[in-house]
């Protein structure tokens, strides 16, 4: 196996990582801030892509520009959803809370299938077949476009959280929830406009990996999962961390793919989510609880 | 348990024990795979109802105890009386790892959850690539013979399954009536309210925590086994994948988490509604892929909107049981 392979294997894995890693951000900061686990996060994940996708049969509206107008439809969706649904469960068990996500979850995954049925659907652009050639090694164009669009929105939310004054507001709700409510902080809103930007990253996410892979309603409950894994490697709530988490799956998954067999390749993420929570619970970047 | 109950526990048992009598096939695998579901849940309960541990991955003991006492049954002609211990013990070490290395490493709430799901799916990719189970393409056990009764091998007509089914969910209803009123019992209910509280009064909640951990695994193989057995054909996608852990726990969680009616119950309503579902959008002609797994997850989200303790407490109160 020559060198530049591996190179090529790794290169790709990383560009597929940081978009995985935005999607899991997406969990973190809402699983940061208002405590609840998105169970149905892979699901809004497929229903970007999706978007993605009509807009691009109806209008010829390419990805990363569907970008702007999902985000925001996204952003407002996840407030509502937030403010309408999920508020009022905040006080709950971890158990009724999961159970709420997984129905949405399952309405959300069978909506797409009644919409769209079970074959895969995919956006063709010129761009996809096309490479960028750095002497041996290859970057694919529409990777390439992916993980800048994932790196930028990740920009953008540390921005957000770190120069803002409603940035840090959620910070203060997320560091004390009683604390916040002290101040005089409107957390509800706080909490409804967490999970609209986490949403809005997903939504960026979504339309992203519309041009990597052909998407299906099934791949819904996997991306759940893969989000999962990643935020808890990198360390649930940092953002850092989820893009670690990101890079690191992305790669590990390629190189799994290249030396052992695709279908394993999962096996390895969710071994190494295992070895994480034994060792080091809060995750690589995490900070101890 | 006043009289009321007792009575309305009596006509149940009646009317379930005559049911083979006057159902058709049909009817009978409904309420075989409600009493499988019920008896799933009760085995989850003990786990998170009584002790407070959330496992989002049952589907881990469901499948390996399937697996090995099917595997058994398949490679060495083993029947499931054997293989069911067999299973009952691999499941229990399961359980106790994962407990220990949890509980040790001090992983709780939504991190233990995600750390059953780890498991599970690590499992489940790790059954698609054994070949002793037949990967991927799956494994299927030897067709019934549906008119004369093998009880060695567990193979017979659907009333033999039913009955089956009907004395493991029994026996289970027993089993969690007796630990809730046992030392376990209050040990439990102290740690699932209150852990620091529970160390603080000396209670070795490691221990404890361990034991529910054990029982349930236990129970949920015996769940395993049945389902090799009945269904006869094993696929690591299905039996493996996290919608069978969901389709455990929705039972007690819709029926009431930590009551002993909720799991029956929860399992009852949530097959007879998707069973329901299904004959209504039939007659309606609307036979679209998709359609009622919507309806299912709305009335899910109802539920768990409007009545948040499950349907058991509300009808208890209501019904003055």
């Amino acid at each position: 196996m020559s060198a530049d392979l591996v190179a090529n294997v790794v290169i790709s894995g990383v560009l597929t990582g940081l978009v995985y890693g935005l999607m899991a951000l997406g969990l973190s900061v809402i699983f940061g801030v208002v405590r609840v686990v998105n169970f149905a996060h892979g699901e809004m994940m497929t229903i970007a892509m999706y978007a993605a996708v009509v807009l691009f049969a109806a209008l010829r509206l390419y990805p990363f520009l569907a970008i702007l107008p999902v985000a925001a439809a996204f952003f407002a969706f996840g407030y509502v959803m937030q403010a309408g649904l999920i508020n009022p469960f905040i006080t709950r068990p971890e158990h009724s809370q999961f159970m709420l996500l997984v129905a949405v979850a399952i309405i959300m995954v069978n909506g797409l299938l009644l919409a769209f049925g079970p074959d895969a659907k995919n956006v063709q652009t010129e761009y996809q077949l096309e490479s960028f050639a750095l002497g041996p090694l290859l970057f694919d164009k529409g990777r390439v476009y992916a993980a800048g669009a994932a790196l930028a929105a990740t920009a953008a939310l540390f921005a957000f959280f770190r120069f803002t004054l409603t940035g840090k507001a959620i910070r203060a709700c997320a560091d004390n929830y009683l604390g916040a409510k002290v101040v005089g902080l409107n957390v509800k809103h706080l909490y409804a406009l967490t999970f609209g930007l986490g949403s809005a990253c997903v939504a960026v996410a979504g339309c992203a990996m519309s041009v990597l892979l052909e998407v299906t309603p099934q791949l819904g409950p996997a991306y759940t999962l893969l989000a999962f894994v990643i935020v808890i490697v990198g360390g649930l709530g940092s953002l850092g961390g989820a893009l670690v988490g990101g890079v690191l799956i992305g790669v590990s998954e390629a190189m799994a793919g290249l030396f052992i067999t695709p279908s394993a390749k999962s096996m390895f993420s969710f071994g190494l989510l295992i070895l994480v929570l034994l060792f080091r619970p809060q995750g690589l970047l995490g900070r101890k609880a | 348990m006043n009289r009321r109950a007792a009575t309305l526990l009596a006509v149940l048992g009646v009317v379930l024990a005559a049911l083979p009598a006057f159902a058709g096939n049909y009817l009978l695998s409904v309420a075989t795979l409600i009493l499988y579901l019920a008896f799933a849940g009760q085995a989850w309960n003990v786990m998170m109802g009584f002790a407070g541990q959330l496992s989002l991955g049952h589907s881990l003991y469901v499948g390996v105890a399937a697996y090995v006492a099917g595997g058994m049954f398949f490679h060495y002609g083993l029947g499931p009386w054997a293989g069911l211990w067999l299973a009952m013990l691999v499941c229990v070490l399961m359980g106790a790892a994962i407990g220990f290395l949890a509980f040790r490493f001090g992983i709780s709430g939504v991190y233990f959850a995600l750390l059953t799901i780890a498991f599970a799916e690590f499992t489940r990719i790790g059954f698609d690539h054994l070949g002793w189970t037949g990967g991927p393409g799956g494994m299927f056990l030897k067709v019934a013979q549906r008119d004369q009764i093998d009880l060695a091998n567990f193979r017979g007509p659907p009333a033999m399954y039913y009955y089956a089914m009907l004395a493991l969910a029994a026996g289970a209803f027993a089993l969690c009536a007796w630990l809730l009123r046992s030392r376990a019992g209050y040990y439990w209910q102290a740690i699932r309210e209150n852990e620091e509280a529970a160390q603080a009064l000396g209670i070795n909640t490691f221990r404890w925590k361990m034991i529910a951990v054990m029982i349930s695994s236990a129970m949920t193989a015996v769940a395993g086994v049945f389902f090799a057995f009945y269904y006869n054909n094993l696929f690591p996608e299905q039996i493996f994948h996290i919608s069978r852990s969901i389709e455990i726990i929705l039972g007690p969680i819709i029926g009431g988490v930590g009551t002993l009616f909720g799991p029956i119950l929860g399992a009852a309503v949530l097959t007879v509604l998707a069973d329901g579902i299904t004959e209504l959008l039939a007659a309606f002609g609307w036979e679209i892929p998709g359609i009622k797994q919507v309806f299912y997850g709305i009335v899910l989200l109802s539920v768990i909107m409007f009545l948040p303790n499950g349907i058991w407490p509300f009808m208890a109160k209501k019904l003055r049981l």
